[in-house]
């Protein structure tokens, strides 16, 4: 079974210099807390999480400040105890460089816990569901990048049932290392963690997926697994080739797989989870904690000391940076994420959130150069590399030529924007940056349309009633006109009435007997 | 040759049947081209076309009688893709038509108004709430940004506020643009 396990690849994919030894030299220190913590309300996919304390009010580290505001949705929790400050918008880590609207804490420097929930450590005699709502209390979110409310990703009634857990501890791009680190320190938390997601999900099977690059992660993994006497879940160490931390890659790679184009991997009995996803789910449910903090590699040559920090959800990046021994002179841009999947930031003004894996300061050579963009010259290469099996090279076309129809043709959608493409390409053609302008050219033009069939719909609505009421008021006026014509069809036998037409008629016998007024034309 | 002249006319007989059976069967509700017009015109009902609304300007370009370059707020891209649907060519939008707005929506100063209900009725699309002497508010996701509540309000305490970008519907500008720049920088 194993060893038909190492047969299976993905397409495509690019070896790079992996700058993970950077960062994992010293063990994961927990950076303090800082005095201004600021809380993106959208730190997940989904809507927006709705705030349930007002400004002013005291919070204790742990409490609720923010409910998901609907299925697809993350709760927030304050990450230390304290003061709301303000609830408004902050600048947020966003490539737009936009504001989003935030809670902001200020500490009280006490760090004091609120009632947290019973630990549930009898889980496995437990309904699911109940599970599933103490996972969806703490605000978990897929902490690989993603946000996807983890919540809603173990609910998989009405899909196919699942057969295996994929735990996603690839950490394939480089320089982040948090996944690593967090395996090697907490790898029995990481074993809790699958066995309530197994049992969460029902899976027979759970495979651990990690590259080759860290031995000793996949050691104190295989340990803390010998020790629980876990059976059915194996760790699988796979070649180091980016993207293989891709979630569809990383099922080919374990099960052979394929993940349908436009569908989840439960299609394939799969439920893909991050290591530190599992991490969040075990305190959630064995020690009743909220997630408000998580570990995040600072690395590049732009910091004095790269290394993994525990920090909590809310600290902003300058802090991180300060608090991990500051920027060095090298430093030329800060990144969010990887040097791949992740976007530059304009300033470091900004709050950690869930999803926030990676500060890389980058010093001049360790961010792509962007030289001019010249022609395509379909070599193809771009073909090669991508590991989702598209036509790159089409794509670009069409969507430089604002063709979005014929770009999702070509399945646009099922880029994952790993940068492969762009990274080959000779003619340094930004491509990734032209897939997410078309995805989001589209996302918007579906949202107008979404709002015209609203209008539309208003509109007839409202032409409907205007005409039912003009209707109706006919309707009325008719009835009326009808009951007068009756009255006067019976003024015969009222004698008001004839005593009335009584006189009218002698008026005009009066007038009748009278000669005419001579006409004078001409004037008065 | 009496054989022929029967064959031909049963054939017309039958034929005439079958067509005359099919247009009551088949019978198309409504004009399709119009329908399929309406679905691409942005349905502000703001009227800036001369027209009473959508739904009136689209029948009346399904008929001919419209130029595809009147509607202002869908812009060049509703023109070209009108064009494209009736095989027209694409005309330049017409003058107040071309300089294309920012997304508005009404705002009204809630402290000003007075509660006539002028502005409710003005509404194409019920996105005002309130009554008489009552104050009155859009339904701000609802307001297609018509500007048709403007006029009707004596005390002008309707504003229109452009709808600026959150990080959700914030849209990855076109990279030539900003390759452009870094290639001169």
């Amino acid at each position: 079974m194993a060893d038909a396990r190492k047969d299976w690849s993905f397409h495509g994919g690019v070896h790079l210099d992996d700058h993970k030894a950077e960062s994992t030299g010293q063990p994961v220190r927990r950076l303090p807390i800082p005095d201004r913590l600021t809380l993106p309300l959208h730190q997940h996919i989904g809507l927006s999480a709705e705030p349930v304390v007002r400004v002013g009010d005291l919070v204790k580290k742990g409490q609720l400040v923010a409910q998901a505001s609907d299925y697809v949705s993350a709760s927030i929790h304050a990450p230390t105890s304290g003061r709301v400050v303000g609830i408004g918008p902050q600048a947020v880590p966003h490539p737009s460089g936009l504001y989003d609207a935030c809670i902001v804490i200020e500490s009280d420097g006490k760090d004091a816990w609120t009632d947290l929930p019973e630990p549930m450590t009898d889980y496995a005699t437990l309904p699911t569901a109940d599970l599933r709502e103490r996972i969806r209390w703490a605000g978990i979110v897929g902490l690989g990048g993603a946000a996807f409310p983890t919540a809603v990703k173990v609910n998989t009634s009405g899909q196919r049932p699942i057969d295996t857990l994929v735990i996603n501890a690839a950490e394939c791009e480089p320089y982040i290392t948090c996944d690593d680190m967090l395996m090697r320190e907490q790898a029995a938390d990481v074993v809790e963690g699958i066995g309530i997601l197994r049992h969460l999900v029902g899976a027979r099977q759970c495979l651990i997926g990690i590259e080759d690059n860290k031995p000793e992660a996949a050691e104190a993994l295989r340990q803390a697994l010998s020790t629980k006497a876990d059976t059915g879940t194996e760790v699988v160490v796979i070649p180091t080739l980016y993207p293989s931390g891709g979630e569809k890659q990383l099922i080919r790679l374990l099960t052979g797989r394929e993940v349908p184009s436009h569908g989840l991997p439960a299609a394939v009995g799969v439920l893909c989870q991050n290591v530190a996803t599992a991490v969040a789910v075990a305190d959630a449910v064995l020690r009743g904690r909220p997630l408000i903090e998580r570990v995040i590699t600072v690395t590049g040559r732009g910091v004095r000391q790269p290394g993994n920090f525990r920090v909590a959800i809310g600290s902003a990046a300058d802090f991180v940076i300060a608090q991990s021994g500051g920027y060095s002179d090298a430093v030329r841009q800060l990144i969010l994420g990887g040097p791949m999947m992740g976007f530059a930031m304009q300033h470091d003004q900004v709050p950690v959130t869930k999803a926030t894996n990676c500060l890389l300061a980058a010093a001049q050579d360790e961010v792509p150069a962007h030289p001019a963009e010249r022609p395509c010259i379909r070599c193809g290469e771009c073909v090669k590399v991508c590991p989702a099996q598209l036509l790159p090279q089409q794509i670009f076309w069409h969507a430089r030529a604002h063709d979005f129809d014929k770009a999702q043709d070509y399945h646009l959608f099922d880029c994952i924007e790993c940068g492969c493409c762009a990274y080959v390409c000779p003619a340094h053609i930004p491509l990734v940056h032209y897939y997410r302008f078309a995805k989001t050219e589209i996302w918007a033009q579906e949202r107008e349309r979404e709002k015209s069939d609203l209008a539309r719909r208003r509109h007839e609505a409202r032409v409907a009633r205007i005409e039912r009421l003009e209707q109706e008021r006919k309707a009325r006026l008719r009835q009326k006109k009808e009951a007068l014509e009756q009255k006067s069809g019976d003024s015969a036998a009222d004698p008001k009435k004839a005593a009335i037409e009584a006189a009218m008629r002698r008026v005009a016998a009066k007038k009748a007997a009278q000669p005419p007024e001579p006409e004078t034309p001409g004037g008065e | 040759m009496i054989t022929a002249i029967l064959t031909i006319a049963g054939l017309a007989t039958l034929f005439g049947l079958i067509l005359g059976y099919s247009a009551i069967r088949f019978r198309v509700e409504g004009d399709p081209i119009a329908d399929q017009i309406d679905a691409l015109l942005p349905q502000t009902q703001c009227g800036q076309c001369g027209f009473a609304g959508c739904r009136p300007y689209a029948e009346a370009m399904a008929t001919g009688e419209a130029e595809i370059n009147r509607c202002p707020p869908g812009g060049e891209a509703t023109m070209i893709a009108l064009a494209e649907l009736l095989g027209r060519d694409p005309v330049a939008l017409e003058d107040e038509a071309a300089a294309e707005k920012p997304k508005s929506v009404a705002y009204i100063v809630e402290d000003e108004c007075i509660g006539c209900t002028l502005c409710i009725q003005a509404c194409p699309v019920d996105a005002i709430m309130g009554a008489a002497k009552q104050m009155h508010t859009v339904i701000t996701d609802e307001c297609t940004g018509c500007e048709l509540c403007l006029p009707p309000c004596p005390v002008e305490c309707i504003h229109m506020q452009p709808l600026g970008a959150t990080p959700q519907t914030w849209k990855w500008p076109y990279p030539a643009d900003t390759v452009t720049e870094a290639g001169h920088g």
